[in-house]
């Protein structure tokens, strides 16, 4: 495939803090116990997918218990209530639902899809699975096995070890960010079923529970199933702050020796969050910049004219506690110190000049046009409606996305690539056995 | 449950496995060809203002010559530089400020170009398809500068990963004269020497409408795309003839095999193991569709008899599973995998997996374990359908081969007439020890040696 990875791996970046196009009509659920919904009813198929968020996540787990959150999202299929795992495994399977939890810095995900004819069963079961997880003691130490083996894989895969190595070096070693969800071997092997219980506990609560719904159900149905899902739950949360990190601005080239024949380089520097007043032309910028696809300026420099890398991106890392901009590529040993030379000298270039009015009109077409394609199944429905609310981006948001990207002027994004692109603070991470290429001596 | 994991073969094989068990509940579809030969497949979904827009090539890396390999792979890259009216590296900017995405894949069988894009440029995407099927135009620069890009390719995706080189030097044991046991990418020293005469030569033999299939799915009538389709596609003549897909046929396989790699980059091990199958395509009878049944109750998720065994019951290993591939031209695949505990052992988990198989063979599988595996693949179809790009592959992939479109539409039922009989005749041609190859991965303290050049 061409790209075909590069684009996967791009759009997932973008969906949380996407914006939109078509004509779809959005009705805001309210349930009795105050759990709010969104829906896009759709009867043509006889499926129902819901997607749903609590607040807190990995960022929040115990420092001497890392990885707790995401060893809760492995846990809460393995059995509850009345239900063993093999059970609850068993009528999940049997009636074809698909039922995932996971976890991320500052939320905790689920997601639910099933044939409308099991509905029932699939919303009790998730029910269950939420109020009265059993954590019995061989489900548990099948999950940590499987966790621990994971760690394991984790620690010779370039990428991994590159994108870890970067993100540590950008927030500092003690900022929960430089620490992974996945956590350490450490935490993993100190979680107790209490822990679990206890953490289960203060994120599953109804304090900010964010809720979408598309498919194959009417409003008062969802009305009840919200009630009778998550309407037992705890209503306040007490999820403490996660610190702001103290970005690095300094320039740094970092080598992690592997022995690969391409080394894997990941940089960027710091940038901006989502609520930042420039986000959407910022946003604009880095489709033209950065954004993987042909025509954007680092893959036409890397790829096209010097066939240097298979990708090569960049694009707005906008975490709760830290803006920063990410970029990626990677090369032959023998080529990385002219593929450095001309990353710097694309985020120089655009930093002095901008973009060219014709660059700029194609992304804005591009973005514009495109944005439909985000909305083409139910599935991807429901995704983009909780990335949405996730933003904090408001019910209308998709109606009105498209004429906010298309008010972004020339002006604009010149002036926000001055602001936000700096060739002197870049962060290299090599992952790899890259040749002439000196590390930073800090 | 956790899903940590994703061997190359085996995340490549659940896209297969989808493939196969398409059959859509409720769906228009509509086939027809032009004069020129050309098929055309028509999947309405008006859900959303947009269309997917595929052409398919009956040509795929098992067609390409001794010695070239990666030929196919490369000249799909090349398609993306100019033609006589489209200015070199273009296409997919002209895609792009039309506020469309597009991509192109290659597989052992066939290669794939899509658009997809609001339902008012599908006229234009189809005459830019159409004027890249004729018309291509290289230059050596372009050419040389692109087969950088494949062997960086080829170093992201292969080369820097020791899974993935387990899972070329597998197939390459599995296929002993078949070209199936040579990498869609091709070996990297192969892959050096492509030149653009290559490419040509292997574009003008295959590249002609007799020889594609359009498949267009999404906010359009049968009506609106025969006519389009006739207006770009139907004016173009053949211009080659590839005559049939005769590859060298896979003898008999004789000798048991096993693949031992060790690698100093590798710090989780793991065991798999595969046999020559029938494909949907070769099968006789129920086969396919039984052994679509066998993996689902052998090695589908927490549930299957794998699972229950090896993680939960002996605590051995931390994943497994089994799959079959049934959906290539001349041959299936069918496999097993086990990634242990920490410091577990993968001669032990082998043997186990040998029990399964032994178990199967004398025993069979129960009426009950079939019906439920029958219900799960069924409903997969339900879920197809909210998805007009992957129901747009699901036919795209089945008729490339050689399938049709009531293949696809009749699974459902072709799925219900399976019985435990043909279960068991088909697990026991298949589950040969001397028809599979065992594979080992294992940590080592030297890299194995690989794309350095």
């Amino acid at each position: 495939m061409k790209t075909f990875t590069l684009i996967l791996t791009f759009i997932v970046l973008l969906s949380t803090f996407t914006t939109a196009s078509r004509a779809i009509e959005i009705q805001q659920v309210k349930s009795d116990s105050g759990v709010t919904a969104w829906l896009v009813e759709d009867h043509s198929i006889p499926l129902i997918a819901m997607n749903f968020s609590f607040n807190g996540g990995a960022a929040t787990d115990p420092a001497d218990k890392a990885g707790l959150s995401q060893f809760l999202s492995g846990m809460l299929d393995e059995g509850a209530a009345d239900m063993t795992s093999a059970q609850f495994q068993a009528a999940i399977n049997d009636n074809s639902i698909k039922l995932g939890f996971s976890a991320s810095q500052h939320r905790f995900d689920g997601g639910l899809q099933t044939l409308s004819v099991n509905r029932d069963i699939a919303f009790s079961l998730l029910h269950k699975a939420l109020t009265s997880p059993r954590f019995d003691a061989n489900p548990l130490e099948r999950v940590r096995r499987q966790l621990l083996v994971g760690l394991e894989n984790d620690k010779e895969k370039p990428r991994v070890i590159s994108t870890r190595a970067w993100l540590k070096t950008m927030v500092g070693k003690d900022h929960p960010y430089a620490r992974s969800k996945s956590g350490t071997m450490a935490g993993i092997k100190a979680i107790t079923s209490q822990d679990l219980h206890n953490r289960a506990k203060k994120l599953l609560t109804r304090q900010g529970l964010l809720v979408a719904v598309t498919g194959d159900i009417d409003a008062k149905t969802l009305k009840q199933v919200l009630d009778q899902t998550f309407g037992d739950l705890p209503e306040k949360s007490d999820i403490k702050p996660v610190a702001e990190a103290a970005v690095l601005d300094q320039s740094k080239i970092q080598i992690i020796d592997r022995d690969i024949p391409q080394s894997i380089i990941q940089f960027g520097h710091k940038g901006i969050k989502r609520k930042d007043k420039d986000f959407v032309a910022a946003y604009v910028l880095f489709n033209i910049f950065g954004s993987g696809q042909f025509g954007s300026r680092l893959m036409e420099e890397v790829r096209e004219k010097r066939g240097l890398s298979y990708s090569a991106y960049a694009t707005l890392y906008p975490l709760r506690r830290a803006g920063l901009v990410f970029g990626s590529a990677a090369t032959v040993n023998a080529r990385v110190g002219e593929t450095i030379q001309v990353i710097r000298d694309e985020f120089k270039k655009m930093a002095d000049n901008g973009p060219t009015q014709a660059e700029l009109d194609n992304a804005i077409a591009y973005l514009t046009g495109a944005y439909a394609l985000r909305f083409d199944t139910n599935s991807k429905i429901a995704s983009q409606l909780l990335a949405n609310r996730k933003a904090e981006l408001g019910i209308d948001y998709i109606k009105n996305r498209n004429s906010l990207i298309r008010a972004i002027t020339l002006a604009d994004v010149k002036r926000v690539a001055k602001r936000l692109l700096h060739p002197d603070q870049l962060v290299f991470t090599i992952v790899g056995k890259p040749v002439n290429v000196a590390a930073s001596k800090n | 449950m956790l899903k940590l994991f994703s061997l190359p073969l085996v995340a490549f094989t659940l896209l297969m496995i989808n493939a196969a068990n398409a059959k859509p509940l409720n769906i228009d579809v509509t086939e027809f060809s032009l004069d020129n030969g050309m098929k055309v497949v028509v999947i309405p979904d008006h859900r959303a203002p947009v269309v997917t827009h595929m052409v398919w090539y009956k040509v795929g890396a098992a067609d390409e010559q001794s010695g070239k390999s990666g030929i196919a792979h490369f000249l799909e890259h090349l398609l993306f530089k100019g033609t006589k009216k489209i200015a070199p590296g273009e296409f997919s900017k002209i895609i792009s400020r039309n506020g469309g995405q597009d991509n192109a894949f290659t597989h052992l069988d066939y290669t794939g170009y899509f658009q997809r894009i609001s339902k008012d440029r599908l006229e234009m995407v189809m005459g830019m398809e159409a004027d890249r099927m004729q018309n291509l135009v290289l230059t050596d620069k372009d050419m040389k500068t692109e087969r950088d890009v494949v062997k960086e390719e080829r170093r992201t995706r292969t080369d820097n990963k020791p899974a993935q080189l387990f899972s070329e030097q597998m197939s390459a044991a599995l296929y002993t004269a078949h070209p199936y046991g040579i990498p869609i990418i091709g070996w990297m020293s192969e892959v050096a020497r492509l030149t653009r005469q290559d490419a040509m030569a292997f574009y003008r033999k295959y590249y002609t409408p007799s020889n594609a299939i359009l498949v267009v799915a999404g906010d359009v009538t049968a009506k609106q795309v025969k006519a389009l389709a006739q207006k770009h596609y139907g004016m173009l003549k053949n211009t080659a003839t590839p005559g049939p897909r005769l590859r060298t046929i896979e003898p008999q396989p004789i000798a048991a095999r096993r693949v031992i790699m060790t690698d100093k980059r590798v710090s989780s091990p793991y065991m798999m193991r595969q046999y020559l199958a029938p494909s949907y395509v070769t099968a006789k009878g129920n086969e396919a569709l039984a052994l679509d049944i066998l993996t689902e109750v052998l090695g589908s998720g927490t549930t299957s008899r794998m699972y229950k065994k090896l993680v939960i019951e002996e605590k051995a290993a931390v994943s497994t599973g089994s799959w079959y591939s049934g959906d290539n031209m001349d041959s299936g695949t069918f496999g097993f995998y086990a990634v242990p505990a920490s410091g577990g052992d993968l001669a032990g988990l082998e043997k186990h997996i040998d029990a399964i198989i032994a178990d199967v063979l004398a025993n069979g599988l129960s009426q009950q374990e079939i019906d439920r595996a029958r219900k799960v693949l069924q409903a997969e179809t339900v879920y197809l359908l909210d998805s007009q790009s992957s129901l747009a592959r699901v036919f795209g992939r089945a008729l490339v081969v050689g399938q049709s479109v009531d293949d696809i539409l009749n699974w459902d039922d072709n799925l219900a007439a399976v019985t435990q009989q043909d279960i068991k005749q088909a697990a026991a041609k298949v589950l040969q020890i001397r028809r599979s190859v065992t594979g080992f991965l294992m940590k080592s303290p030297a890299a194995t040696l690989a794309g350095t050049n």
